[in-house]
């Protein structure tokens, strides 16, 4: 109990009130009164909550493996700068900066975070951050029907599986269609060729490409499908789901995109089991009144010194109720905040260098695993950080997995669990986090592992020490 | 405009209340910090037409970056800082355990796609949590999955929509019946779930009348949003009779959580008749908000919707969890992943840390301070609702305003100078020049003391001197701000200069 209150207190309190009791206080009809103690434990000193919620996490073990696990949630080195300043409590027990006079520190924070989406994503405006990479593109959705008055989207099978996932759920809330693109086997991509003919019928409201696309591929779209973009008045959504390939690749505005969302995660913020993260959303200016959420705006006070402030709030759920563009209200201002801290932290220079490093090890990832028998890469498109692996023949991805894990080694995520014509193929990620040690236990693992399941009987695991790190 | 020269926008930064430059402002090219080892050329592996030409980001040194950020910190209200009375929001104190035990090793590090049965401490947490939750609120099951009120809300309203779908009432069931005093969120989730809002006046009593809600029920109700305590700091006394009706004409009865403060351990909406409900966990389970997020919003419905409920739900066979996706009847994912798991955390911790007695106690502390704040507020400020309030109460400055031109806002503005956050203003909207004050359990009662005498001398220097109180604040680091300027010429980022 983090109350203040003394039994004195209580008493003087009570009777400046004029009540008898705190239970008079709380009264409610009998029929609805709770007749018994809530199934809740009895409260702990800290020290035994520690000890108690420290027992959880020490069951997590996969703490302890290697991991190449990415899809949508990545491992990255945060600056210890990053939480430091984050942290503070000043920041942390903040509530949405309403009164801007005493929160103007938030306030341009937030306004550098809608700065540096603008600049990485190479479009006019951006908001204070949506809950995710997924309902960012739900929300862009519903911004893209807004501005054409279609009710169909047209989506590449390419897109993250849960982004795709959300987005069908709040399309059933607001009956929308949506429709998938057949994707390219050989290239990993969208097979973006048969749009210009699907969107000749003007009937949908926006495309949505991912690129990096979820296998990892560089996805954009050519010169001929962008100007069929354009003809048919189509928005173009833009995903980016690992944040960190804008430090390497093109920017969504340069590929066309008139809305870009994805996940921030990456800069700063870490993996925690799926959340919290930030999702941003930035756009072109024709949009401005259509986005979603808080905009903070730079302005002056009455004596002409800058200052900065929530605006056009003309758009949001407090003033417009069901009229409003979109019924967020608490959004991820802190998860935004770490991003914004990391980037200023590591700075163009660092950026460049951490993405660089992310395609780096990514190749010789890539490389290295082909050069196991029996491994190949499932698709030919360039790839920022992550690649999707074939694996021998006779075997699955799920298998290859499990043998993995019992050599303490997540080795990617399994293609089929969303596509079962890929049950053969293993999303593998690395980032700047991956050691040559880390790829040489997994290189080793797999060849006894295909090994053993090509020559039917148990290979024994591979000598590498690093192998049984256990 | 030419780019301001380097040692301008330094010089006279760090006099007291000078403007903090733009992190853009002061960096230099090639002031790098060495966070990664060098790196091949991106050209070794990529084609050159993928490639972004440029990079257009400042690079500060670290110093600058933390000098920068700290002065940006200083410039904020914080419930750190300062007492923090804003209504319907719960700014109570935010335990340092709750972050630390977030920030373990085994949840901070943990991949949302690790195996199940390597993640077996994170999923016990979220089932625990939400076993607690059901039993603190008296509904069948929770999900952890959404990441805000309006979240789960809307959450709440795709689950109505199925669930009459099923029924093959999908196509009858068109409205939401939504009281006055609700929140924006509640019509605004409607209305991303294509129903039709039915706003409802409240009565002289600041409740839902039982034949107002009788007049506008019909064969059209999907469901009726409601606060419980309302966003009036009222209790809804009629909540049955209520309930009732609704159901009667089979509709589903929505609790909007967001002042669940007021009453746990002591009343469960599941025992007024409520199908559906959201928690704002970052509210009433001490979770930081960050400076307007991330949140944490559960949904929580009662055993008929169950199968309606966002995939995943946490699983339990023998002493074995699982994330259970295989669900057929449910609306889908919300979100990327399945919870705001660190969030989870630190609820969970809080709620042990209180445990089931703790939390009555919190709810009813909660109450009390509201109701002493109340009664002394009283005495210098109408409080048109003059009966026990619950966790928040609503004041109103609309006789001050006749009588002196001073507004609500600028009661709050002025609070600001006394070193006080302001309440809730203008919210809700059927109560004029409306204050809200939400004290919270977490505050002493010589907190509370000293910010009722803020107020009450603000009140009373209104009547003497109102310019004085129309030119607060004085003592920030900027003025009230031109807000029309804002909207009329949006300047939403920086851009480089030409
Ligand atoms: C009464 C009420 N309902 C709903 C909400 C929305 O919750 P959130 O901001 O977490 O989306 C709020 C919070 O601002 C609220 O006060």
């Amino acid at each position: 109990m983090y109350a203040p209150h003394t039994q004195s207190d209580i008493r003087d309190m009570l009777e400046t009130v004029g009540v008898a009791s705190l239970e008079e206080l709380l009264r409610v009809p009998d029929a609805i009164a709770l007749g018994e103690p809530l199934a809740v434990p009895r409260g702990l000193p800290e020290l035994e909550l520690q000890r108690t919620i420290s027992a959880y996490a020490a069951q997590n073990d996969a703490a302890g493996y290697t991991s190449f696990l990415g899809a949508g949630s990545y491992r990255h080195y945060i600056p210890p700068v990053v939480p430091a300043i984050a942290m503070r409590g000043e920041f942390l027990t903040a509530y949405t900066p309403y009164q801007a006079e005493v929160s103007q520190g938030y306030l341009q924070a937030i306004y550098e975070w809608q700065s540096y989406v603008c600049l990485l994503t190479g479009l006019d405006l951006s908001n204070a951050s949506v809950y995710d990479g997924a309902t960012a593109l739900a929300e862009a959705a519903i911004m893209a029907v807004n501005a054409t008055g279609r009710r169909a989207l047209l989506v590449s099978p390419a897109v993250h599986p849960n982004y795709r996932a959300v987005l069908r759920t709040y399309a059933r809330g607001l009956e929308l269609e949506v429709d998938e693109l057949q994707f390219c086997a050989e290239e990993g991509t969208s097979g973006l060729d048969s749009l210009p003919a699907l969107l000749a019928e003007k009937r949908y409201a926006a495309v949505v490409v991912q690129s990096p696309n979820f296998f990892g591929c560089v996805d954009v779209p050519g010169d001929s499908t962008r100007t069929a973009i354009e003809a048919s008045g189509t928005v173009l959504i833009g995903v980016v789901a690992e944040a960190m390939s804008l430090g390497a690749l093109v920017s969504p505005a340069d590929w066309g995109a008139h809305i870009a969302v994805g996940e921030a995660q990456s800069f700063g913020n870490p993996v925690a089991y799926g959340g919290p993260y930030v999702g941003f959303i930035a756009a072109n200016k024709e949009h401005m009144r259509r986005i979603p959420g808080r905009l903070v705006g730079r302005t002056v006070d009455g004596t002409g010194k800058l200052a900065y402030t929530l605006t056009l709030q003309a758009r949001e759920q407090h003033i417009r109720r069901e009229k409003a563009t979109s019924n967020i209200c608490t959004n991820q201002a802190h998860c935004a905040l770490c991003a914004t801290i990391y980037l200023a932290a590591v700075g163009a220079t660092g950026l460049r260098r951490c993405a660089t490093l992310n395609v780096e090890r990514a190749h010789i990832l890539a490389e290295r695993v082909t050069r196991v028998p029996g491994f190949s890469r499932r698709f030919g498109a360039p790839v920022f950080n992550e690649i999707a692996i074939r694996v021998p023949d006779g075997t699955s991805a799920a298998a290859v997995l499990a043998g993995l894990q019992e050599r303490r080694i997540l080795g990617g995520v399994d293609l089929g669990r969303w596509y079962p014509q890929l049950a053969d193929s293993i999303l593998m990620t690395a980032t700047e986090l991956t050691t040559d040690g880390e790829i040489e236990a997994l290189t080793g693992a797999l060849g006894a592992i295909a090994s053993g399941a090509i020559g039917g009987h148990a290979a024994p695991i591979s000598g590498e020490a690093s192998v049984v790190r256990a | 405009m030419s780019a301001p020269d380097a040692a301008d926008v330094v010089r006279g930064r760090f006099e007291p209340g000078a403007t903090e430059p733009l992190i853009f402002e002061l960096g230099h090219p090639g002031r790098a910090n060495t966070y990664f080892p060098n790196a091949r050329a991106l050209e070794e592996f990529l084609p050159a037409q993928t490639l972004r030409p440029d990079l257009p980001l400042p690079d500060n040194s670290e110093l600058d970056v933390i000098r920068h950020y700290t002065r940006l910190s200083q410039r904020n209200f914080s419930i750190d800082t300062g007492f923090y009375p804003l209504g319907s929001c719960t700014m109570k104190y935010n335990p340092r355990v709750n972050d630390a035990m977030a920030n373990l090793p085994g949840f901070r590090d943990l991949h949302p796609f690790a195996p199940d049965e390597l993640a077996q401490g994170a999923l016990a947490l979220m089932y625990d949590l939400e076993r607690y939750l059901a039993a603190i609120f008296g509904m069948a099951q929770f999900s952890l999955n959404p990441a805000a009120g309006a979240h789960a809300e809307l959450a709440a309203l795709l689950i109505a929509k199925a669930y009459f779908a099923k029924k093959g009432e999908g196509a009858a069931r068109t409205t939401v019946i939504v009281p006055d005093t609700a929140h924006g969120t509640n019509p605004a989730s409607a209305a991303m779930v294509g129903y039709k809002v039915v706003s409802l006046q409240s009565d002289a009593r600041g409740r839902v009348g039982v034949d107002a809600i009788k007049a506008v029920l019909g064969p059209d109700t999907a469901v009726c949003m409601m606060t419980n305590p309302n966003t009036l700091g009222l209790f809804e006394d009629h909540i049955l009779e209520i309930a009732r009706a609704v159901h009667a004409a089979g509709g589903l009865m929505y609790y909007d959580g967001a002042n669940a403060n007021a009453l746990m351990g002591n009343a469960r909406p599941g025992d007024m008749g409520f199908d559906l409900m959201h928690l704002n966990t970052h509210k009433t389970f001490s979770i930081p908000h960050g400076g307007g997020g991330a949140g944490h919003g559960p949904v929580g419905v009662a055993a008929h919707l169950v199968d309606f409920l966002p995939t995943p739900v946490v699983r339990k066979t023998g002493d074995r969890y699982a994330l259970d996706f295989d669900r057929p009847e449910s609306i889908g994912p919300m979100r990327s992943f399945w919870s705001n798991f660190a969030h989870a955390v630190r609820g969970f911790t809080y709620i042990l840390a209180n445990g089931g007695d703790g939390l009555t106690k919190v709810s009813q502390l909660a109450v009390l301070n509201a109701n002493y704040v109340r009664v002394k507020v009283r005495e210098f400020l109408d409080t048109p609702y003059d009966e026990i309030c619950r966790h928040e109460f609503v004041a109103s400055a609309q006789e001050l305003k006749r009588e002196t031109g001073v507004r609500a806002l600028d009661l709050a503005k002025a609070l600001l100078d006394h070193g006080f956050h302001a309440p809730t203003m203008y919210f809700p909207l059927l109560v004029p020049e409306c204050l809200m004050i939400e004290p919270t359990e977490t505050e002493s009662k010589e907190t509370l003391d000293a910010f009722v005498a803020a107020l009450r001398s603000i009140v009373e220097q209104a009547k003497r001197d109102p310019q004085a109180v129309l030119a607060a604040p004085t003592t920030t680091v900027v003025g009230r701000v031109d807000e029309t300027r804002a909207a009329r010429e949006p300047d939403l980022r920086w851009k480089a200069p030409a």
